[in-house]
């Protein structure tokens, strides 16, 4: 459990950062928390020749709001969201779903955008990005693109960031006051990877009625997604527990059948 | 007054909860364990990727310095012995010689100056290997025609076990049946496991230039045993070797057996004179250190109308891997399981074939509880299963089978000394209460929730001496120990022992028992272990044994420690000895008042011996020995589960344990040992699964995959303690150390099943999971 030799850089920018990137592409890595990246390095199940690591580039860290939306930034770790962020349902949703994410010391290293780097089907902040329409903020030697996040993943541990590409930060758009949130996971043990979890976002009107809905499924395909079938079914409903309970049920076997068919 | 401090002059160490004395170092980050030492030179092992195959050639990096089989002609091959007419004695080289037969067995070692080079070097390493069709689960081995994992044996049975109580006079197990009104059937399955401590394997060597000896420092339960069997193995006297067990994080039998890496780097370091480690990573312990469980049990069971069990019909077997381990070989489990299947149960129809069955798997090694938590579970599982058909509670059917009349002789000629088989239970039903839970679990049904409420009865062997070890036809019958025990001239005690204890707070309990008989508090009794130079030759810490056995040897010399010290205090004080009494701090004479410090008859004994001559020799130094015929403990443990049955999920909710391990010596510790095995007994019934694909490689070689408790999945314990004094041992105190993890996993899966009653679903199979939940249920609602 010793990983494979590698060359180590330490860029100090971003702009130091993806030269380097540019320069290596295919046989480098980023490390940024490095929770899953360095287990398999240990298992030499991935074997990068280069590994850059971006926890010196002080710019990166950060998160804050601006315009309507929640900037997260490369190192900014798991654990900063246990404290709401910002003082709205968005910060409350990512403070219910960081208590799921792995144990307090992979919390305090983890990073929110190294999920999404990673991509792993189970991911809590997959799932998120997924459900409230993330952008990913992708920059490499050529230039600065935005990706949201239904074009971003495209299959068990793809996506659509390029070998030159890093991700600088995530955005999530701020949820109005009144919007309510549901979050359930179902793992072995406490802290393990999620067999299935689901995130419901609902904005209701005053009668009661469903105006927006949102429900995104994790763990039950190769990446996490909106189950549009399912929002569809809540518009204009009155918002009722049973039923969106029973709904999100075939929702997610649905989604499983459609995965193993 | 402290915890730590007597509560009166009179008041006797032993039967307090005093801190642990090992606690201090430990929780300070002092403890010094093997991978700890630095060493000049680092092995790693090339492992096969093969789990059945012709090894035709190994090419090694042009720079390595390695090792195959080819190198260690003069090393001999390990061969434990059973002397038994259905033992079949295969034997294993240190590296494979030829032929694969495990995925992860070593086939060459790799040295290097550190262990990240040793490991490039590894993975440039190529072997040539021929694939054979393996044989992976019992099934497969047991095949007509099956491939012989050892192919110039018959068949893939290494042992085989018959026990039939037969009947001259009233027709035996088959006229019972014949006359059964009820007979149950069941099929039972206990997966795969890895005791998995916290630290992994690892051995140090370290070359004397001087003196020309080696000392091995190694994560062992037992360093006598390793002494012996690698100097066998080797060639060398055994003065020349040195083990030294610092430090063990855990071992749970996995560290009771002769690993041939550990031969391999004393081999290494006595070749090359220099220090040399091998530290087990956790994927390497995953894959190839010892596994344990993987049994199968077929039970037949008659029962008369009134539910009283008439007669067993077992056939067992054990899925032992593709070597037999050192000590205790691969019958182990096998044996164990025929003796003792019956457990607290009063039956005398008996009849039982049980097999060890080579495979091409991992070897095995004995874990906490050897084959008892899969016995437990199959006559636990049968008593639910028989009291379901006679439409009866659980602990109905238990009070009308569980033995209440000691000393009681078994079906297979044990003696089971004075217990408490059926007052745990009622003791237990109390502390529920069963009524209330019985209500609370209507009342959820009613709500859609599933509560279920599973006993589970049993007792345990422990601390038997030679003779239990000798009837199973061991060559080596490891059972009695041996104590030196010494008091210096300042009055401090030392006692020396061969027990290795490794996280059980053995020096506490024995301090507490030499304490009291020769007036001294436990924090003036130093014990020492783990090291083959100091201590007497012993077989080490397993199978409940330390406290019975080195407790007893330990009181053996501390009495007749305290016995010398009356002797020169009577001497000294002009009385006879029946009038001195030792106190804490000193020796009295009862007639005159007078009274003599302790440490002053310690100086006296070494410095004044010319007061002495005619009376007693210089010195205070005694042995003491003891190989005792060995004694149940037995508990009752019950556990609350809630099944989900959307998600399959199970949450125990409480957990009781009402035990009787006679005397308890600390019942701190003993709590301590209770709590330790209830959490693996757990995860035996939830979680732990190793999971071998039809060609013998491991699914499971991550932490991601095997699956042990965290603190969320573990309840709160509540604990009951009954003691017992039997006069099967001196100190009057049962063993305990795997009591917890044999009773827990009946007891979790009978409340699974009781609260999946509605639905008509059961398991017979561990570990119950999530997945197998839901496809129970969904087949029942079709």
């Amino acid at each position: 459990m010793k990983p494979a030799p590698f060359h180590y850089h330490a860029p100090a920018t971003i702009a130091e950062a993806v030269t380097t990137l540019a320069r290596h592409s295919v046989d480098a890595k980023v490390l940024a928390g490095g929770q899953s990246l360095v287990p398999v390095m240990a298992f030499r199940l991935a074997r990068p020749g280069q590994i850059i690591d971006i926890n010196g580039i002080a710019e990166l860290d950060y998160i804050r709001t601006e315009n309507g939306k929640l900037h997260i930034g490369a190192l900014a770790r798991h654990a900063a969201f246990h404290q709401p962020v910002e003082p709205g349902p968005l910060g409350r949703l990512l403070a219910t779903v960081v208590q799921s994410i792995a144990h307090l010391p992979i919390r305090t290293r983890g990073t929110f955008c190294g999920s999404l780097a990673h991509a792993d089907a189970s991911s809590e902040w997959c799932a998120t990005a997924a459900t409230l329409d993330a952008e990913i903020v992708l920059v490499s030697a050529r230039g600065r693109r935005v990706v949201t996040a239904s074009d971003y993943f495209k299959g068990f541990l793809v996506t659509d960031r390029a070998d030159d590409e890093l991700i600088v930060e995530v955005l999530l758009p701020l949820l109005a006051p009144g919007i309510r949130f549901g979050f359930e996971e179902f793992s072995r043990r406490a802290g393990d990877y999620a067999l299935g979890l689901c995130l419901a976002v609902l904005r209701l009107d005053t009668s009661g009625m469903v105006e927006e809905a949102r429900i995104g499924v994790g763990g039950a395909e190769p990446f996490a997604r909106r189950i549009p079938q399912a929002e569809a079914a809540l518009l204009g409903q009155r918002f009722d527990k049973e039923y969106r309970r029973d709904l999100v049920r075939a929702m997610t076997r649905r989604a499983l059948e459609k995965c193993l068919a | 007054m402290s915890a730590d401090a007597p509560a009166s002059s009179s008041a006797k160490w032993v039967g307090r909860s005093i801190r642990r004395l090992e606690d201090r170092a430990l929780v300070h980050g002092q403890g010094q364990f093997t991978a700890d030492l630095p060493a000049d030179l680092n092995v790693r092992f090339v492992r096969s990727p093969i789990a059945s195959g012709r090894l035709k050639h190994i090419t090694l990096p042009d720079d390595a310095c390695g090792l195959v089989a080819g190198d260690l002609v003069d090393i001999k091959r390990i061969k434990p012995m059973l002397h038994r007419p259905d033992y079949v004695a295969v034997e294993q080289t240190l590296l494979a010689d030829g032929v694969v037969r495990y995925v992860g067995e070593p086939i060459a070692a790799i040295i290097a100056k550190t262990a990240a080079e040793a490991e490039d070097q590894v993975e440039s390493t190529f072997a040539d290997i021929e694939e054979t069709v393996p044989v992976v689960s019992i099934a497969d081995a047991l095949a007509a025609n099956a491939p012989r994992v050892h192919d110039w044996t018959q068949h893939n049975i290494l042992v085989e076990g018959r026990v039939d109580t037969g009947g001259a006079t009233d027709g035996g197990v088959d006229a019972a049946f014949a006359a059964a009104a009820h007979i149950v059937e069941l099929d039972i399955i206990s997966r795969r496991q890895n005791a998995m401590p916290l630290e992994p394997r690892g051995a140090h060597a370290a070359y004397d230039k001087r003196t020309g000896r080696i000392t091995l420092t190694c994560s062992t339960q037992s360093p006598h045993v390793m002494r012996t069997a690698i100097a066998d193995l080797l060639g060398m006297a055994e003065a020349d070797l040195r083990v030294v067990a610092p430090d063990v994080g855990g071992g749970f039998g996995q560290k009771m057996m002769l690993p041939p890496e550990y031969a391999l780097v004393v081999h290494v370091c006595r070749t090359l004179q220099r220090s040399v480690a091998w530290i087990e990573d956790r994927r390497e312990n995953l894959i190839a250190s010892f596994h344990a469980r993987d049994m199968r049990v077929k039970l037949r069971a008659a029962f008369s109308a009134d539910a009283k069990l008439i007669a067993l019909d077992a056939d067992i077997a054990s899925n032992v891997g593709a070597y037999s381990g050192f000590p205790i070989t691969c019958g182990v489990e096998a044996l164990m399981g025929m003796a003792e299947l019956p457990g607290p149960y009063d039956v005398q129809h008996y009849r039982c074939v049980s097999r060890g069955v080579a495979t091409n798997t991992c070897p095995m090694a004995p874990y906490r509880g050897v084959s008892r938590p899969v016995i437990t579970f199959t006559m636990e599982r049968l008593m639910d299963t028989a009291a379901a058909r006679f439409g009866i509670e659980p602990t109905d059917i238990r009070r009308r089978n569980l033995i209440d009349r000691f000393p009681y002789t078994t079906a297979t000629g044990l003696t089971l000394d004075d217990a408490t088989y059926r007052e745990v239970m009622e003791i237990a039903v109390r502390e529920l209460p069963l009524p209330a839970m019985r209500e609370r679990q209507q009342q959820l049904r009613r709500e859609g929730r599933y509560l279920g409420i599973g006993f589970s009865t049993f007792c345990e062997r422990t601390g038997y001496g030679t003779p239990a070890f000798a009837a199973r036809g061991m060559e080596s019958t490891p059972g009695y120990e041996i104590v030196d025990i010494a008091m210096d001239p300042s009055g401090n005690v030392t006692a020396r022992i061969g027990a290795f204890p490794h996280g059980q707070g053995l020096k506490t309990t024995l301090a507490q028992i030499i304490a009291d008989e020769v007036g001294v508090a436990p924090s003036q009794v130093t014990v020492i272990a783990g090291d083959t130079d100091q201590t007497p030759y012993g077989w080490g810490t397993f199978a409940s044994r330390s406290l019975v056995i080195s407790g007893g040897a330990c009181l053996v010399g501390a009495r007749k420690l305290r016995a010398k010290l009356i002797r020169i205090a009577a001497h000294l004080m002009k009385v006879s000895p029946d009038d001195v009494v030792l106190e804490p701090g000193l020796a009295k004479a009862r007639s005159t008042n007078q009274s003599i410090p302790i440490p002053e008859l310690a100086r006296t004994a070494y410095h004044k011996a010319h007061l002495l001559y005619g009376v007693a020799d210089a010195g205070l130094s005694e042995q003491g020995f003891y190989d005792p015929p060995g004694t149940f403990s037995n508990a009752c443990h019950v556990a609350v589960v809630e099944v989900d049955i959307e998600t399959g999920g199970v949450k125990v909710e409480r957990f009781v344990v009402v035990e009787d391990a006679g005397r308890l010596i600390n019942p701190m510790i003993v709590d301590g040992q209770i709590h330790g095995g209830v959490a693996q007994g757990i995860a035996n019934a939830l979680l732990e699964e190793i999971v071998y694909d039809s060609q013998g490689n491991i699914l499971t070689a991550t932490l991601a995959d095997f699956l042990p408790p965290t603190m969320s999945e573990i309840p709160r314990f509540e604990l009951h303690h009954i003691e017992t004094y039997s006069d099967a041992t001196i100190t009057q105190a049962k063993g305990v150390g795997e009591g917890g993890a044999i009773g827990a996993p009946a007891a979790v899966v009978n409340a699974i099943c009781d609260a999946l009653s509605p639905f008509g679903v059961t398991f017979n199979e561990m570990p119950v999971t999530p997945q197998r939940i839901r496809a129970a249920l969904r087949r029942r609602s079709g």
